[in-house]
């Protein structure tokens, strides 16, 4: 009885169909599954507000020549620089070979006499010592992390240590003379 | 499961008929054959359940009383500690029961190893096992971060900026990890919701780890297979009894911890809330990770960076794989040791390599502790590449070298032997 059920293509007892309607079910399920899956993931992203507060206002009219500060912003501090003109001349006069990750100095700064960074080590993330007079600023005279020894020069690029690359540089502009936005 | 128990108790009887959990505990905790040899190195897988089922419960007493928010995190630890009634006791035995948690299994683990329990028919045994170690981490790591401490902190952005590692993708991970830009409260109440959730996975393959024991019986102290209902005892009262003994010493050790030096373990940082522009000059992990944090910091700068020419790897990728790799290859030890023989007894020249091995594994924990310099670094080196040398050279090698001590016929032998 069985048998008149089959159709005439079929021509291996249902079995072919059978399989195909099983890989075609697996198959749209598992596209299901993938779909739903990013949303769950994605929940987990930076969410919209902590999106929107991601930029800042900086006066820069108190700070002095070879002074710098430290402000936060999206959760960690940022380096800004006052530097001084053997800073920049230092930071100048490096060539590319001997730097790990090779940047001129002019393609990091807007304004060569002002140097802002994220002040977060390209290693593991700690914060970099520097910033304070009486901290050490490692052997190039920049910053230097405690945690396992990564050494910066003076325009934030790293020398020596274990950190693979130099302090990132935020986006920002200058609004006026004495005023930076940054993000 | 072959035979159903007959109960006396109507309503077990009643249960068990449709549900036969009581012959299973019958099965398994009762009548269960357990080798008659065992030492008291056997104890320390009890021991582990028993203070996995304490981190539960003083965990969701403390899960009450805490609020998982940046600004009251730290606050709502100090408050359980001063504040809410028995607060102090409940977090000093969740505190110093993670510590007792990896002594317990590191233990269990270096038993494993001498007496070769890793061995087929327990390979997949042993490699839930170092599941449960993996996820043992996670969960205690996640937990760190809950106190919000500046080794909280610390801790928590050092760890996941390992992630940024990965080639292409790592930098993206991290920011999803984090929720952010950086470590902050989205991040805290991810960890706590995770910290939360793990230990009930834990549990989960922690049941699977104790069926997969009972399908294969205990090894024993001679590693040799047990023959016949003479090498056994039934686990109630032999062993039920044995555990006790145990567990009282061991809870000896752990009160005297809780009650006198409840700090002992930790950092005193951690009692400085979580400052995100102020790194602390030392940062340490918690003990059970230093030997994976020195082999993390063993490898060179640019080491094979500078080989292979280009930076796809650099030395932060390396020192991770390094120090995942530690326990990964841990999953392949049942298929490196090339040996027959089980027991560490019957192998003259592993006995040794095990203790080398065992203080090598001291020493990484050492130089953990360590700042990195000087010749720490040389040390870490060479205890790093002696730890995958042991695994990887060691192991593979010494089965086809070493000459087995004779193996006795029985378990029993041994011991009729001695006392003939
Ligand atoms: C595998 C088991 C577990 C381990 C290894 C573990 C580990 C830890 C560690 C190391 C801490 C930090 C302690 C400190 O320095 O203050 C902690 C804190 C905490 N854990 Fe757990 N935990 C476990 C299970 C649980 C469970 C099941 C819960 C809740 C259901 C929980 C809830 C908490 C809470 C609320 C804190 C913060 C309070 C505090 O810091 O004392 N834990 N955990
Ligand atoms: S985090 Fe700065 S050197 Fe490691």
């Amino acid at each position: 009885m069985a048998d008149e059920v089959q159709t005439p293509e079929s021509d291996d007892d249902g079995t072919r169909r059978r399989e195909f309607l099983y890989l075609a079910t697996l198959g749209v399920g598992a596209v299901g599954a993938a779909a739903f899956a990013w949303p769950i993931i994605d929940s987990m992203n930076p969410a919209a507000d902590v999106l929107a507060l991601s930029s800042i206002e900086v006066d820069l009219s108190p700070i002095q020549e070879g002074q710098s500060v430290t402000v936060k912003w999206r959760g960690k501090p940022v380096f800004i620089r006052r530097r001084t003109s053997d800073e920049i001349a230092a930071a100048r006069a490096v060539k590319a070979g001997d730097l790990v990750d090779p940047q001129p100095d002019e393609e990091r700064v807007q304004q060569p006499e002002w140097l802002i960074l994220v002040g977060v080590c390209t290693h593991l993330g700690c914060i970099p010592l520097g910033q304070k007079s009486g901290e050490p600023t490692g052997d190039f005279g920049g910053w230097f992390c405690p945690c396992h020894g990564s050494h910066y020069d003076t325009s934030g690029r790293i020398r020596k240590g274990p950190a693979p690359k130099n302090l990132d540089v935020p986006n920002y502009v200058f609004l006026d003379d004495s005023t930076v936005r940054i993000g | 499961m072959a035979t159903k128990t007959e109960f006396n108790n109507p309503v077990v009887r009643w249960v068990d008929e449709r549900l036969p959990v009581f012959t299973y505990l019958d099965h398994e905790y009762n009548q269960f054959p357990m080798p008659k040899n065992l030492n008291y190195w056997w104890n320390f897988g009890a021991l582990a359940s028993v203070v996995l089922v304490l981190m539960i419960v003083t965990g969701i007493m403390l899960a009450m009383q805490y609020t998982a928010h940046v600004s009251m995190a730290f606050e709502s630890v100090e408050r359980i500690m001063r504040d809410v009634n028995y607060g102090w006791l409940l977090r000093y035995i969740h505190m110093n029961g993670a510590s007792m948690f990896f002594i317990v299994v590191y233990i269990h683990v270096f038993r494993g190893l001498y007496f070769g329990s890793y061995k087929a028919p327990r390979e997949l045994l042993w490699m839930l096992g170092v599941v449960i170690i993996l996820l043992m981490m996670a969960t205690a790591f996640l937990g760190y971060v809950l106190p919000w401490g500046q080794m909280s902190f610390w801790g928590a952005t050092v760890i996941t900026n390992l992630f940024s590692a990965i080639p292409f993708v790592g930098d993206w991970i991290v920011t999803w990890l984090w929720g952010g830009f950086s470590v902050d409260n989205p991040t805290l109440n991810r960890f706590f919701a995770l910290h939360y959730l793990m230990p009930f996975i834990l549990f989960a393959v922690v049941g699977l780890h104790v069926v997969a024991v009972h399908i294969t019986g205990s090894n024993n102290p001679t590693g040799v297979d047990v023959q016949s209902p003479r090498d056994t005892v039934s686990f109630h009262p032999y062993f039920t009894a044995k555990d006790s003994v145990g567990l009282v010493l061991f809870l000896f050790v752990f009160a005297a911890f809780v009650f006198f030096a409840p700090n002992y373990f930790g950092e005193p940082d951690n009692y400085i809330k979580a400052n995100p522009l102020q790194t602390p000059p030392h940062i340490v992990p918690e003990w059970y990770f230093l030997p994976f944090y020195a082999i993390l910091r063993a490898v060179p700068d640019n080491f094979i960076g500078a080989w292979m020419g280009f930076t796809l790897i650099n030395a932060k990728l390396a020192g991770v794989i390094a120090m995942f790799g530690a326990t990964i290859v841990l999953f392949f030890l049942p298929w490196l040791d090339t040996s027959k023989v089980r027991s560490a007894r019957y192998r003259p020249v592993y006995k040794w390599f095990f203790w080398v091995f065992l203080a090598d594994c001291l020493l990484l924990g050492y130089i953990g502790s360590q700042p990195a310099e000087g010749a720490f670094i040389w040390i870490g080196r060479a205890a790093t590449a002696y730890y995958f040398a042991h695994f990887l050279i060691v192991f593979p090698v010494l089965g086809w070298f070493e000459t087995p001590k004779p193996l006795p016929t029985s378990i029993s032998e041994p011991v009729l032997k001695e006392n003939s």
